[in-house]
């Protein structure tokens, strides 16, 4: 019964009637309250001018013509034009360009995009034999390889630490099966970097390092010149491009108007065992063998390469409690100018343009108030956190979370949820030991 | 967290001397463009000189003349007696020469830097080397702990002023970062009368080096911020914002305990926290 639609002319009425008391009501039952525009039965579009717009303060209508009003939908076609960016698909390439990203933490890095992008760059320039472009992974590819440019995925198994003779084994499985005209490396310095001079030496090829520009040149053997930085970045080097390329960060524009297919390729022939030939002197051991990453002192740590930094300004006043603060939490300390001249911190603990340019990935401020100088110097930072008692200062405008309040109560606070933390992990750590052990002697009976 | 890297320990090995050969090349100030010690191998020699029981030689191969003589001497002056010299002529691939000699001498532990600061600098020196010998190779060294039964712990520098502990069979080359510490200041006297001794090796010369062009360093252009834009709107607020600021979070009227723990929960979102 309820397939059945039914029409109440009574209703459409009352919804064409702007002066029926009911108007409002129906229209909103109707589904069209808020609509200004809407599909005729004869298939116009009608629009209703008298809706448009919203009722301001002052009983007068105002009309917001920069699209906030239409919020919803704005987000919408904004959602659906991620969605239909042009999909490419190259489904009989005429040559393969392999691209080994670094993939710090599983993502695809600046670095490794603009490495994509410099490879679309190489396999399209000819619209007649477009070639496509093979990212190879150690492990899964991550999910947004085919926004950043890729047609094929060549997951290889995954690679833990620091295993070069075995990542190298593998990519040689990938030069031997796919024979890919340009091998694309990151000139990063361990990862690329390393990897791209281990294989250039295996396969005998001379590579470009430290490759900035492309230029098309037909006379070249891979019809292509590059540019690239030598005798440590003091010189440039013009030379036709070869197969093996570790190229700089910013060597091309990244990707962000197509995505591609990123169909896996399989290697057919399997997956190769690293031999390591023995070495003279007699000695039984493997080549390399990882020990782990070690635990560094924060406090030993350059300034401008440290990850975390806990940063002190004028408004500090508990110094112990900020050295005990930076020591629970694993910071490197920072200080602002005052600080430093106040005689507080070193010298080499200024942040800011007169002292070190940091590159933190979490900054914390504490009593600093955020003098331009400063703020250029944690431009790069990505999340900045302010402890501030004035709410109206530069450093909070800057900063992702700003605590307004006393310095030395917060970072206390903070010390004790830290530490609290800490004790509870351990707890769990320990009860999940006994626990096993529990279970063990329970299997034994 | 208690400091797990020191110096490295002073400690007696049970392998009589560690035979040690240091590669040398000559470096470039980066201001006045002279011949001076390349910084990374100056800081391999100063590693060697850390190892107990080492017998370091030093090792160049490349031309020689007035002003690489006064670059190498600065090694000399490091506290070596003599300097081993495999003499090429200039614009010749040194890697096969020093392969041969390698070869013939067998050390335990090559050291160069990373990079060259004149020439080429691709860094491939040390790689076309371990591949030549068959011996493994790491890259971006910090320190070496401990050579001991044929095998050597080291610290390698990642990123951040992290390190990664390694052992190494040797033998095996090394290369060092510019994290290891600092070399030694070069002193006057020792330099002067330190020799540099001359072998006799074939030269190979290094065709598509001469091929290339090479010009002084060009500033990289700076990326533009593109605004890739749909609407006219959109492109109007790229056009009109500001360069930082706003969309930070303002907790004001908050105990000392709930700004810390909105703290500790960003901390560890970003996982600096350990």
């Amino acid at each position: 019964m309820s397939e059945i639609l039914r029409r109440d002319p009574r209703k459409e009425w009352i919804a064409r009637n702007r002066l029926h008391p009911k108007h409002l009501e129906v229209l909103a039952e109707l589904g069209r309250g808020a609509a200004s525009e809407w599909m005729g039965p004869q298939g116009l579009v009608r629009k209703n001018p008298h809706a448009v717009g919203f009722m301001g303060p002052h009983g007068i209508r105002r009309i917001d013509r920069s699209g906030v009003q239409q919020g919803q939908g704005a987000g919408g076609a904004r959602a659906s034009a991620a969605v239909s960016k042009p999909r490419v698909e190259i489904d009989e390439p005429a040559f393969l360009v392999t691209v080994v990203p670094d993939m710090g933490g599983g993502r695809l890095s600046g670095h490794d995009r603009d490495l994509l992008g410099l490879a679309r760059q190489l396999a399209d320039a000819d619209p007649d034999a477009r070639g496509a472009v093979a990212v190879v992974t150690f492990g899964a590819a991550p999910e947004d390889v085919d926004e950043a440019g890729a047609d094929r995925v060549i997951a290889l198994e995954a690679v833990e630490g620091f295993a070069p003779e075995r990542r190298l084994v593998l990519l040689e499985a990938v030069e031997r099966e796919f024979a890919p005209r340009h091998w694309l490396l990151p000139d990063s310095g361990l990862g690329g970097g390393d990897l791209g001079r281990r294989m250039a030496a295996r396969l005998g090829e001379r590579p470009v390092t430290g490759l900035w520009q492309v230029i098309e040149d037909p006379e070249a053997p891979l019809g292509w010149q590059c540019t690239a930085r030598g005798a440590a970045g003091s010189k440039d080097i013009l030379r036709p491009m070869p197969r093996l390329v570790m190229a700089l960060a910013e060597c091309a524009e990244p990707i962000s108007e197509t995505r591609h297919a990123a169909t896996p390729l399989m290697l057919e022939a399997g997956l190769p065992e690293v031999s390591e030939p023995a070495l003279p002197g007699g000695v039984d051991a493997p080549w390399i063998e990882d020990l782990g990453q070690v635990p560094v002192d924060p406090a030993g740590v350059a300034l401008s390469e440290a990850e975390f930094i806990l940063s002190a300004g004028n408004g500090v006043r508990d110094w112990d409690g900020f050295h005990e603060a930076a020591k629970v939490l694993g910071a490197t300390e920072g200080a602002s100018r005052v600080a430093v001249d106040d005689g507080y911190m070193p010298r080499d603990r200024q942040v800011g343009a007169t002292g070190t340019w940091v590159t933190a990935r979490v900054y914390v401020a504490v009593g600093i108030s955020g003098a331009i100088q400063h703020l250029q110097g944690i431009q790069p930072c990505e999340k900045v956190i302010s402890i501030n008692m004035d709410a109206g200062c530069d450093m909070v405008k800057r900063a992702d979370l700003a605590v307004i309040g006393d310095a030395a109560a917060v970072l206390s606070a903070l010390v004790a949820r830290v530490q609290s933390a800490r004790g509870q992990e351990g707890a769990t750590e320990s009860s999940d030991a006994s626990a096993t052990t529990d279970k063990e002697a329970r299997n034994a009976a | 967290m208690p400091p797990d890297i020191q110096a490295p320990k002073r400690r007696a090995s049970t392998t009589p001397v560690l035979d040690v050969v240091a590669l040398v090349s000559v470096g470039r100030h980066p201001v006045t463009g002279r011949g001076r010690r390349a910084d990374l191998d100056a800081r391999g020699v100063e590693l060697a000189l850390s190892l107990p029981e080492a017998q370091t030689r030093l090792v160049h191969a490349g031309r020689y003349d007035a002003d690489s003589e006064q670059a190498l001497r600065g090694y000399l002056g490091m506290g070596f007696k003599d300097l081993t010299l495999l003499e090429q002529p200039a614009g010749s691939d040194v890697s096969v020469a020093l392969g041969e000699a390698l070869e013939d001498w067998g050390p335990q532990l090559v050291i160069a830097g990373e990079r060259a600061e004149q020439g080429e600098g691709s860094g491939m020196l040390a790689y076309l080397l371990a591949e030549r010998l068959g011996w493994p190779l790491v890259q971006g060294l910090a320190a070496i702990e401990e050579v001991s039964q044929g095998v050597a712990t080291v610290l390698q520098a990642l990123p951040r002023g992290q390190r990664r502990r390694l052992k190494v069979r040797l033998p095996a080359i090394v290369t060092v970062d510019s994290a290891a510490p600092a070399a030694r200041q070069s002193a006057f006297g020792p330099a002067r009368r330190g020799e540099c001794q001359s072998l006799t090796v074939d030269a190979c010369k290094d065709e598509a080096l001469s091929s290339w062009t090479m010009q002084p360093a060009r500033k990289r252009p700076k990326r533009l911020k593109i605004v890739k834009a749909a609407s006219a709107r959109d492109r109007f607020k790229a056009a009109a914002a500001k360069a930082e600021g706003g969309g930070g979070q303002v907790l004001s009227d908050v105990t000392p305990d709930e700004g810390a723990e909105a703290i500790y929960k960003l901390l560890k979102d970003e996982g600096v926290l350990r």
